[in-house]
């Protein structure tokens, strides 16, 4: 495949005095996973957040599916097929488990715009909605509110909602956040499946997940990306291995 | 129209611009410092004003009147804020809304009680009656040019206080970041409560100014107030700057529309068509104008960090 | 899924069923004591009775239009008196000049108030939270100037009507019994509409714009264009509520769209409880009582009124909705 599913081209970015982007550059290509590593505050969620159209960027271009997305709006882009996790937890606590999915299918089927019959009842959402939670494991908490979820479910809920955006592609911020082992593991596994379909650029502190799943890896420090290159590459990094220093790298 | 009569509005519409600075002024700072949206400002306007009629009734003496009016007002701001105010920092603008309409409701219905709904009269201090010449044979008031000049001292006053004293600089973080000033140990209560009580006063001063040349009555607060919105609004929610220069420039629309607009309509229309809707749009002209800036800028000419 | 989890989720979906029920039991019940209103001649005098009982079912069609944007869009709009009072003078102006028929005052009420609402609300709905407020309370305070000053119609005294409007060419409407009935129709309908509205795909939406913005938009809805279609009808439900209000009081004034009458519409759906089934109903019937009574106390009854708005609002939560189903130990969901 000749064109990368999602593209970053210099964008740069500044918060004052601050700058949080400094030139970022990438490819995502088809069916593969970049994870993008750094230290706290290195500009990873900034990057996302103008990736997905929440934050303008000063500078720079963003090409996905083959077009130019850099001055779509956040919506715009998710119905173009670009999907995104939180890494603050984001779901809509009074609706249940199912309506929160239902609610991605039907903003993904068209149209809102309809002012009769009851959208709870409806068949065809719910169907598909059980359908992507069955799939993340979630199917027994259907009725729940989705506020009454531990944190580890919510993360998975995340996903689930992502998943039935139906993406093209899918940026995940911070997924593990806060899940115990066995959590990751499993959530580890379900995007491990998930990757061949959708290419994923995945923002991660826990480095277990992130040598299981990407198949490249970038490293972003304050602002600049220092390195890039396959996992193994990565680990033995000197430059990555001193903007690391006192934390855990392998 | 003549020029000397064109002229006569544009410094009646600075007036006017200083009068809404100075209540603007005092909602801006208490919302961008505290986040809290006070419906009930405009009823520190008009507690000055009939304080004043009040003491001047009691003293003989307008410099008196307004010194007790301002010390009044005050303390009826500081009583709200303990009353009423401080249970609500943390609610939503919702309940902050609704909470300050009873406030409104209350302080209007209780002015009709004390005083009576019939507008009251104070006439204009003595040093200050009487006009002055300027341009083209144009004579002016004198009371009315010390409006003017008031409002720009306390603007200037404020502009120093603000950028070059320490609590100026409170503010201002508070402005964009209340937690953070907090965090640094600042007694946040304390700030808030000196900010409120200084955006009170300043409003209680609007007040007492407006006395002498506006009609005192219940409520006169009420419309002062949702066009000092407009101008917080214009000029950027949290930026002194901002209501400053929208205050002057709503002052002076507002009025050079309301004695232009008819006679300006009658360039292209039936004397009797401009003289039916020729008020009606000078009416809306400030709220037009509102629309205008926000479709281009919607935080307004000068906002600030806070997010409203 | 486990037998436990499947029974847990049925009694789950029972208990939403029970919810849904209950709240149109109350609805009903409501509607049913409305409609018999005529009927209890031991409430007072008819003529006293039925144009009271007609202003508390026109304020409530006007608090539920509000519900919409408020409670279930979540903006709160401080100008929607404008929109009634579009609706009133529109009516007025239109009865004054000859044209009776509500069918068409209707269409030209839908009309105007829709335009009002998509010019004002591509304004406001860029802005959020303390902004949006502030200029819904401008532009109220703009359509209130615009009206005090139409001479030609009264000015700041207000138009007094010498004709009414004709439904169908008859004097229904003219008439207390017929007005009370048409109006009493026309709220259960819109009552109806909002409910649907609610339910549906469109407000589920909306809903969950108002709980969680980034996250809908991050789904791909643009959310702008639905609080717009919101906004509009919100907006022209209210216009409704104005023609009624000027065929009852066959006057129609600036007072009518003063901002405290937007303030009362808000205090009415926060009562009565925001965004439930039956709060905005609720709502406006107590606030009518409310008002009733204590200015048969008192002539200053504001002085009163007042602080018990502000205990209202500093001390209880989720209206009167909430606080029947705390007393009833959640036996009554309204």
């Amino acid at each position: 495949m000749s064109e990368p599913a999602l593209l970053a081209d210099g964008l740069y970015k500044s918060f004052g005095a601050l700058c949080v982007s400094d030139n970022v550059c990438f490819e995502l290509g088809g069916g593969e996973c970049l994870a993008l590593i750094g230290p706290n505050g290195a500009g990873k969620t900034t990057l996302i957040n103008q990736l997905s159209g929440f934050v303008e960027s000063d500078a720079g271009a963003i090409r996905f599916a083959g077009r130019d997305i850099t001055h779509l709006s956040p919506d715009a882009r998710a119905r173009a097929g670009l999907a995104r996790s939180f890494q603050i937890t984001s779901v809509i606590p009074s609706f249940s488990v199912l309506e929160n999915v239902a609610l991605a299918v039907q903003a993904r089927a068209g149209s809102s715009f309809r002012f009769f019959g009851r959208a709870a009842g409806e068949r065809a959402l719910n169907d598909e909605a059980m359908a992507a939670l069955a799939r993340v494991r979630l199917d027994d908490r259907a009725l729940s509110p989705a506020g009454s979820l531990s944190h580890g479910e919510k993360r998975v809920l995340e996903l689930a909602i992502a998943l039935a955006m139906k993406p093209k592609a899918l940026l995940l911020d911070e997924p593990m956040a806060g899940m115990g082992r066995e959590e990751s593991q499993q959530l580890v596994a379900l995007l491990a499946d998930l990757k061949a379909t959708c290419p994923m650029l995945l923002v991660e502190h826990d480095m277990d997940a992130v040598f299981a799943l990407a198949d490249r890896v970038a490293v972003l420090v304050y602002g600049r990306i220092i390195a890039e290159g396959t996992p193994d590459e990565i680990r033995a990094n000197a430059e990555v291995k001193a903007a690391y220093l006192g934390e855990d790298a392998a | 129209m003549s020029a000397t009569l064109v002229l006569v509005q544009i410094l009646n519409g600075l007036q006017l611009g200083i009068l809404l600075f100075l209540i603007a002024a005092g909602l801006t700072l208490v919302f961008g410092v505290m986040g809290f949206i006070n419906l009930a400002h405009g009823v520190q306007y008009m507690v000055g004003a009939y304080f004043a009629v009040a003491f001047y009734g009691l003293t003989g003496n307008f410099l008196a009147a307004m010194l007790l009016a301002l010390a009044s007002a005050l303390a009826l701001g500081l009583a709200l804020e303990f009353l009423v105010f401080r249970h609500l920092y943390d609610r939503d603008h919702l309940d902050q809304v609704l909470a300050t309409f009873g406030v409104i409701l209350f302080l209007n219905q209780a002015t009709t009680v004390i005083w009576g709904p019939a507008p009251l009269i104070i006439p204009q201090p003595e040093f200050l009656s009487g006009s002055i010449p300027l341009v083209g044979g144009l004579l002016y008031p004198v009371y009315r040019l010390t409006i003017i000049a008031a409002g720009l001292a306390v603007a200037a006053l404020l502009w120093f206080i603000v950028t070059r004293t320490r609590l100026g600089m409170l503010v201002r973080a508070g402005a964009s970041n209340p937690d953070m000033v907090s965090a640094l140990g600042v007694d946040v209560r304390r700030l808030f409560m000196i900010v409120f009580g200084f955006g009170a006063m300043l409003a209680g001063f609007a007040g007492v100014l407006a006395a002498p040349i506006f009609s005192v009555e219940p409520g006169m607060g009420d419309n002062m107030l949702i066009v000092a919105f407009v101008v917080i609004i214009v000029g950027g929610i949290g930026s002194i700057r901002g209501s400053f220069i929208a205050a002057l420039l709503i002052g002076l629309v507002d009025t050079l529309g309301r004695s232009m607009m008819t006679d300006i309509l009658k360039l292209f229309m039936e004397p009797s068509a401009a003289n039916q809707i020729g008020p009606a749009i000078a009416s809306m002209l400030i709220y037009v104008l509102m629309a205008a800036i926000l479709f281009f800028r919607p935080t307004g000419l000068f906002s600030v960090g806070r997010a409203a | 899924m486990s037998e436990a989890a499947l029974s847990g989720a049925a009694d789950r979906s029972v208990a939403a069923t029970e919810t849904i029920l209950h709240g149109y039991l109350v609805s009903a019940s409501i509607f049913l004591t409305l409609a018999a209103v005529p009927f209890m001649g031991f409430l007072g005098p008819e003529g006293f009775i039925l144009p009271l009982v007609t202003r508390m079912m026109i304020l409530a069609l006007a608090a539920i239009a509000l519900d919409l944007i408020l409670g279930h869009g979540g903006l709160v709009s401080f100008g929607h008196a404008a929109f009634v009072g579009l609706g009133a003078y529109a009516a007025a102006i239109m009865v004054t000049e000859g044209v009776t028929e509500v069918w068409a005052i209707l269409a030209v009420v839908l009309l105007v108030t829709a335009m009002f609402a998509l010019v004002t609300g591509y304004v406001c709905l860029r802005t959020s939270g303390v902004y949006f407020i502030m200029i819904t309370l401008a532009f109220g305070q703009m359509v209130f100037f615009a009206a005090s000053s139409l001479s030609a119609y009264g000015g700041d005294d207000g138009l007094t009507l010498w004709d009414n409007a004709s439904l169908f060419g008859t004097g229904w409407l003219a008439d207390d019994r017929g007005l009370f009935y048409v109006t009493l129709a026309v709220l259960v309908a819109c009552f109806l509409l909002v409910q649907s509205i609610v339910a549906s795909r469109f407000g589920r939406v909306l809903r969950a714009a108002r709980e969680n913005e980034r996250r809908t938009a991050s789904l791909g809805v643009d959310v702008f264009r639905v609080r717009l279609a919101a906004y509009l009808i919100s907006g022209m439900l209210a216009g409704v509520a104005g023609i009624l209000l000027t065929c009852q009081a066959e006057f129609v004034s600036p007072a009518a769209m003063a901002w405290q009458r937007s303030g009362e519409l808000i205090f009415m759906v926060v009562l009565g409880g925001m965004a439930t089934r039956n709060g905005a109903l609720i709502g406006a019937i107590a606030f009518v009582a409310l008002e009733h009574i204590l200015s048969d106390l008192t002539h200053d009854w504001k002085l009163i009124f007042g602080p018990l708005l502000i205990v209202i609002v500093v001390y209880s939560r989720g209206g009167l909705a909430a606080l029947l189903r705390r007393i009833t130990g959640g036996a009554v969901r309204v």
